[in-house]
């Protein structure tokens, strides 16, 4: 397998935004214990900015990493800024994953989607959020 | 960090070169550097050191040396025994016999043996990982070729029944193959009193150099080359011979034969000191493979609620060197099918971690693992949401 960069060594061994949030106002849980990660992410929204987001985590050094690196990029911004942020994005803060990682960024574009969704329905709004029908990853690549 | 420990508890993939095998290897590079199939005095000094390695690598398992093949791998010689002896002798039949948690080197060959119109049973295991030599009788057909039942399992260390297995095979007429490259050097290996006709092992995985490897074939057994071209290995493996793996090979297992006995009585209180170690301190936690069928320097763990590749890295960073059996270190995302094979749970599988001890592992190494590897465990379920649920769950009851 290809090395982690230094970056996603840096969030994994002291990820950011560990914990829960009690009474929050999004949380979304992605992912399958049988894929090898399930992530859990919590907003707290005042006035449509993401003023904290928390996560949890059961997963690879990938999937943590991205975990805090997504709770970082989301916290401070709308909740339209918010819905924009791409796995993309959260690799690319990362300084890139290696390629059999990369699913592990979707997972956290999804969590983070999935927090969102929660949010709109809480508030009894209709949620702008496209949710992926599966929210776990392709887990048929062959050996 | 200069104070930092390096514990090696990774054996399983690879054993450092003994000092001693290194030191009858080196010559082979410079100043006997010949071509065994050379006449010369020269190719005569290299064809002595290969055939010298092949009487001590027979020696070590009870063969003659007439009966071992130099091969370049484990999985060489795995692939040359299961196609070879298949291909030899399939006038006889096409059914072949393998369990499932036998290694890729031997699953995937007789994958290839299907596709050319051999059919295959895979025996499944109990959950300590055994085969049932009764599975194995029955299914036996007149068209039953070859058996390839491993001797033990690389990943969970469990030592299979291989000679009631033989004593099936014997009666039946079948040819039976075993993959003893996991326990080669570890505990005592003999093809007689096993009772098999082709076995595989190799040098790195017991303080030999990477490179060199063995196929013991009885004498007598037919089995097609699978390389081609020269006259090396009496026609059957063609190649120049590796000839400085293959003289370290013949002294790694000159030293086995003679420290086999020492090796299991220092590394089973070592390997059993691991295990308390952490039982102790961990909850949560299964053991995997057989209690005491067991490779004497395995220990294979699977953690409920963490993930392996995470344990892994945590590790690594304190210093200790382990394997995971973690879906998210294989390209797949698959979790090992050794682990599928013996029932567990797909989603513990994940937080898999095999720990293999070795001659250079001490107690206070051993002490250090079991203070470094729990509050890793600790840290990573307080981080894990399916901990955070069961803790949940409990206090709801």
């Amino acid at each position: 397998m290809e090395q982690y960069s230094s970056k996603v060594m840096e969030h994994f061994a002291q990820p950011h935004n560990v914990g829960e949030i009690e009474n929050a106002d999004g949380v979304g849980t992605v992912g399958n214990p049988v894929c090898g990660d399930v992530m859990r992410l919590y907003i707290k929204v005042e006035n449509n900015i993401i003023v904290d987001a928390k996560f949890k985590t059961f997963g690879c050094g990938a999937a943590i990493a991205t975990s805090s690196m997504v709770t970082d990029l989301v916290k401070g911004k709308s909740l339209d800024e918010a819905l924009t942020i791409s796995n993309a994005a959260v690799a690319e803060a990362l300084g890139g994953l290696p390629k059999v990682k990369m699913h592990c960024s979707v997972l956290a574009e999804e969590a983070l989607k999935s927090a969102l969704d929660d949010y709109y329905k809480k508030q009894g709004k209709s949620s702008p959020v496209k949710l992926s029908a599966d929210t776990g990853h392709d887990h048929d690549m062959g050996e | 960090m200069s104070d930092k420990r390096n514990v090696y508890l990774d054996h399983a993939a690879t054993t450092p070169v003994h000092p001693k095998v290194l030191e009858a290897m080196l010559p082979y590079f410079t100043a006997m550097f010949g071509n065994p199939s050379n006449l010369h005095d020269i190719g005569r000094e290299a064809k002595n050191a290969v055939e010298e390695a092949r009487a001590k690598t027979g020696a070590l398992i009870g063969a003659r040396a007439d009966e071992i093949y130099f091969t370049a791998s484990g999985a060489e010689s795995n692939n040359f025994a299961v196609k070879g002896l298949a291909q030899a002798n399939s006038q006889k039949g096409k059914h072949i016999i393998v369990s499932q948690l036998e290694h890729f080197s031997v699953l995937h060959p007789v994958k290839t043996l299907e596709k050319s119109g051999f059919s295959v049973t895979y025996l499944p295991t109990d959950k300590q990982g055994l085969v049932n030599p009764d599975d194995v009788a029955k299914s036996i057909t007149k068209e039953t070729v070859l058996v390839s039942i491993m001797h033990a399992n690389n990943e969970i260390g469990t030592i299979e029944p291989i000679e009631e297995i033989s004593r099936i095979t014997k009666e039946k007429g079948v040819l039976f193959h075993t993959d003893a490259v996991a326990s080669t050097g570890w505990v005592p290996v003999d093809v007689r009193t096993l009772g098999v006709d082709a076995l595989s092992l190799s040098g790195h995985q017991f303080y030999g150099p990477k490179g060199a490897a063995a196929l013991f074939v009885r004498k007598g057994v037919r089995i097609k080359p699978q390389i081609e071209g020269g006259v090396q290995e009496d026609g059957r493996r063609s190649g120049t011979e590796n000839v400085p793996a293959i003289v370290g090979l013949g002294k790694a297992a000159e030293l086995a034969a003679a420290e086999i006995p020492n090796r299991m009585a220092y590394l089973v209180p070592l390997r059993d000191r691991l295990q308390k170690g952490l039982l102790e301190k961990i909850d949560h936690m299964v053991i995997n493979g057989h209690p005491a069928k067991r490779l004497p320097h395995n220990l294979n763990v699977s953690m409920w609620y963490v993930e392996g590749e995470s344990m892994l890295l945590f590790l690594n960073m304190a210093g200790i060197s382990v394997s995971s059996g973690s879906a998210c270190t294989s390209r797949s995302l698959k979790s090992s099918h050794v682990l599928t094979c013996i029932g567990t749970d797909a989603a513990v599988a994940n937080g898999t971690l095999l720990m293999s001890l070795g001659m250079g592992n001490t107690q206070e190494d051993i002490d250090y693992v079991i203070e470094t590897l729990p509050p890793i465990v600790q840290r990573l379920r307080e981080m894990s949401p399916l901990y955070e649920d069961m803790i949940k769950k409990e206090k709801g009851k």
